[in-house]
C-alpha cells in the first residue's frame, strides 16, 4: 500500500490516521540545529470535519487513503437513500442522510455534483459551486418596505431558505452560490 | 505582440519569491559581513559545493549527483573542507556559500540555502560567541546577546534537569507538553530525541524575543563535532557547543572544535551505526579529513555556521525564508 513520508505530505494529500480518512491541511517542519527534525501536521477528518494535530518525527510515514473525487449526477431519493450515477460508466451509488448532510439543500434531480469516495464508498457529496433552483414559497412584497434592507426570505423547492431582493416571486428560478448560501441573480427557467 | 502560450504549457508564476527591497537588504548585510571579516584579518575562502564524500550525520541527507558511474554529493556544509584548510595552516577563515539539505523544507528551511561559516584558531566557544555578538551589532541590533546554558533553559521552561532526568519521567514530560504524539511510539524513541522534541516544541519558540540568546553546553549525546568537558560528580560530559536564537529562530550552531582524529572516526562510525538502525544507507567516511587531522593537525579552534538567509529574515522582519531568497 502506498504511503507518504513527512517530506511528501503536502496540503490536500489524503492519508489514513488511525484507519480513518483525513486530508492534510498544514505541515510545518521544525528542526533543531543538529539532530532529529519533526513535522507538525494538521489534518481534517474527511467525514466528520474534525481537526487533528499530529507530531511526527521527520521521515515517518502515513498510509495513503484511497480517495477519489468523481463527478456524479443526482438521480432521485427514496425514504432512506439518495441515488447518484457516474455518467462516465453508469455506475450507481447510494448515500444515506448522514453522507448527504447539508448538501441536501442544493440538490435538484439531473444536476451534477461532486462525490468523494473512500475505497469506492461515498464519503461526502459536494454540490456544484453554483446551482439553479426554483422558489416555492414567497410572501408578496410590500411596497415601500425599507426596514428589511430591501430583502425578504423565500423557500426553495429543496427546502432551503435564503434572503432575496423584493422583486423575486413564487416560481422564479434563482442562481445561488452554495459555498455561501447566498442569492446571486434571477435566471430564466432551465430547459426541461 | 506577446507570444501566445502553448496549450500544454502550465501557467506558472514566474515572479521571484523575494521582493527587490529584501534583496537590497540582503546585499547590504553581505557587504557588511565581508567588511567585518576583512577588518579582522579573516581570510575569505571558497571550497567545492560538489564533493565526493557525503555527510554521516543521520539527520542530514545529501543531494546526490550521479556522474558516469560515480555518485557525487552536494555539500550540507563546508565544514570538512574548511577544517582541511585549517589543518594546512590557513589561520582564521570564513566562507559564504550555498549548502544543500535534501528534504528540509518549511517556513525557515529551504533545501538550498546560504551559509556563513567561520573558524577562529585559539578561540574557545565563549570567545567565538563574543565575536558573533560583535557581528550581530553591526548588521542587526545594539543589544548584547544573553547566554543561558542548556541545563538552565530546561529548568526555566520545564523545571527539569536535562542531564539527569530519568527516562520514564522524561517520557511523561513529552506526553504532557507536546500534543499530537503517538504515545505508544515514544517508548522506542532515543533519550536524545525526547530532549530534542521538548526543546524544539516547548523551548525554542520562546527564545531570543527581546535580545539575541545563546544556548550553550549541550548534552554529550548532542555533541556532533564539539569538544567534551567532564563535570565533577556528573556521569555524562558536557559538549562545548552553542546555538544562537533570535525571535524563536535558530540562527547559528557553533563548537569548540574537536581536534582528536580518533574521536572524529568514532563519531562518524557512531553516526553510521545510527543510520543502520534508522534503516538509512551508511555514508563513506571522509578519509581526506581524517588524514588532515592526523598529519596536519587541527589547531585548537572554535567554529560556527550561521544561516545567512535567516539573518536577513530577522533583520528585515520577514516571516518566511522564501521572502529573502530569490527563488
Amino acid at each position: 500500500m502506498t504511503s507518504y513520508s513527512t517530506s511528501e505530505m503536502r496540503n490536500g494529500l489524503k492519508v489514513l490516521l488511525n484507519n480513518e480518512p483525513c486530508v492534510i491541511i498544514e505541515n510545518e517542519f521544525v528542526k533543531p540545529g543538529k539532530g532529529q527534525g519533526f513535522n507538525r501536521i494538521k489534518l481534517r477528518h474527511l467525514k466528520t470535519g474534525r481537526i487533528y494535530d499530529r507530531t511526527l518525527k521527520s521521515g515517518e510515514h502515513l498510509q495513503a487513503a484511497n480517495i477519489l473525487e468523481i463527478t456524479v449526477q443526482y438521480l432521485y431519493h427514496d425514504s432512506e437513500y439518495w441515488y447518484f450515477m457516474n455518467p462516465q460508466n453508469f455506475e450507481q451509488y447510494q448515500a444515506n442522510h448522514e453522507i448527504i448532510g447539508d448538501t441536501i439543500k442544493w440538490l435538484k434531480e439531473q444536476d451534477n455534483c461532486t462525490m468523494i469516495t473512500w475505497n469506492g464508498q461515498p464519503l461526502t457529496i459536494l454540490p456544484a459551486n453554483f446551482v439553479t433552483l426554483q422558489v416555492t414559497e414567497s410572501e408578496p412584497s410590500i411596497k415601500g418596505d425599507t426596514v428589511s434592507g430591501g430583502t425578504k426570505p423565500v423557500q426553495l423547492k429543496t427546502g432551503a431558505t435564503l434572503r432575496v431582493p423584493l422583486f423575486i416571486e413564487n416560481g422564479d428560478w434563482l442562481k445561488i452560490d452554495t459555498r455561501t448560501g447566498e442569492y446571486i441573480s434571477r435566471v430564466s427557467a432551465p430547459d426541461a | 505582440m506577446p507570444r501566445q502560450m502553448q496549450v500544454n504549457e502550465p501557467n506558472v508564476d514566474w515572479h521571484p519569491s523575494a521582493t527587490l527591497s529584501a534583496l537590497r537588504l540582503r546585499a547590504k548585510i553581505i557587504a557588511k559581513i565581508r567588511a567585518f571579516f576583512a577588518k579582522n584579518n579573516i581570510l575569505e575562502v571558497t571550497t567545492p559545493l560538489l564533493t565526493d564524500k557525503g555527510v554521516t550525520d543521520p539527520y542530514l541527507k545529501n543531494f546526490q549527483v550521479p556522474v558516469d558511474d560515480q555518485i557525487l554529493y552536494l555539500q550540507t556544509s563546508p565544514e570538512y573542507a574548511m577544517k582541511r584548510l585549517l589543518c594546512a595552516g590557513s589561520g582564521p577563515i570564513y566562507q559564504i556559500c550555498q549548502a544543500f539539505r535534501f528534504g528540509d523544507s518549511g517556513t525557515c528551511h529551504q533545501p538550498e540555502f546560504t551559509m556563513l561559516e567561520w573558524y577562529r584558531p585559539n578561540f574557545e566557544h565563549m570567545q567565538l560567541m563574543d565575536e558573533i555578538d560583535l557581528l550581530l551589532k553591526i548588521v542587526l541590533t545594539n543589544q548584547t546577546a544573553k547566554r543561558i546554558s542548556y541545563q538552565d533553559i530546561f529548568a526555566q521552561h520545564l523545571q527539569i534537569n536535562p542531564h539527569t532526568i530519568p527516562r520514564k519521567q522524561l517520557i511523561t514530560c513529552v506526553q504532557q507538553k507536546v500534543k499530537g504524539l503517538q504515545e505508544r511510539s515514544l517508548i522506542q524513541w532515543p533519550h536524545t530525541t525526547l530532549l530534542e522534541c521538548l526543546f524544539s516544541h516547548c523551548i525554542q519558540p520562546k527564545l531570543g524575543h527581546n535580545t539575541p540568546l545563546f544556548i550553550y553546553d549541550y548534552p554529550e549525546k548532542q555533541a556532533a563535532l564539539a569538544k567534551l568537558r567532564t563535570i565533577p560528580h556528573q556521569k555524562e560530559a558536557i559538549a562545548e557547543r552553542f546555538e544562537l536564537f533570535i525571535n524563536g529562530i535558530e540562527l547559528a550552531n557553533g563548537y569548540h572544535e574537536l581536534t582528536d582524529p580518533e574521536i572524529y572516526r568514532l563519531r562518524f562510525e557512531q553516526d553510521n551505526r545510527q543510520r543502520l538502525q534508522n534503516k538509512q544507507p551508511t555514508m563513506a567516511i571522509d578519509h581526506k579529513l581524517l588524514r588532515a587531522l592526523e598529519q596536519g593537525g587541527l589547531p585548537t579552534c572554535a567554529g560556527v555556521a550561521l544561516g545567512l538567509d535567516r539573518l536577513v529574515m530577522v533583520a528585515g522582519g520577514y516571516q518566511k525564508i522564501s521572502e529573502v531568497i530569490s527563488l
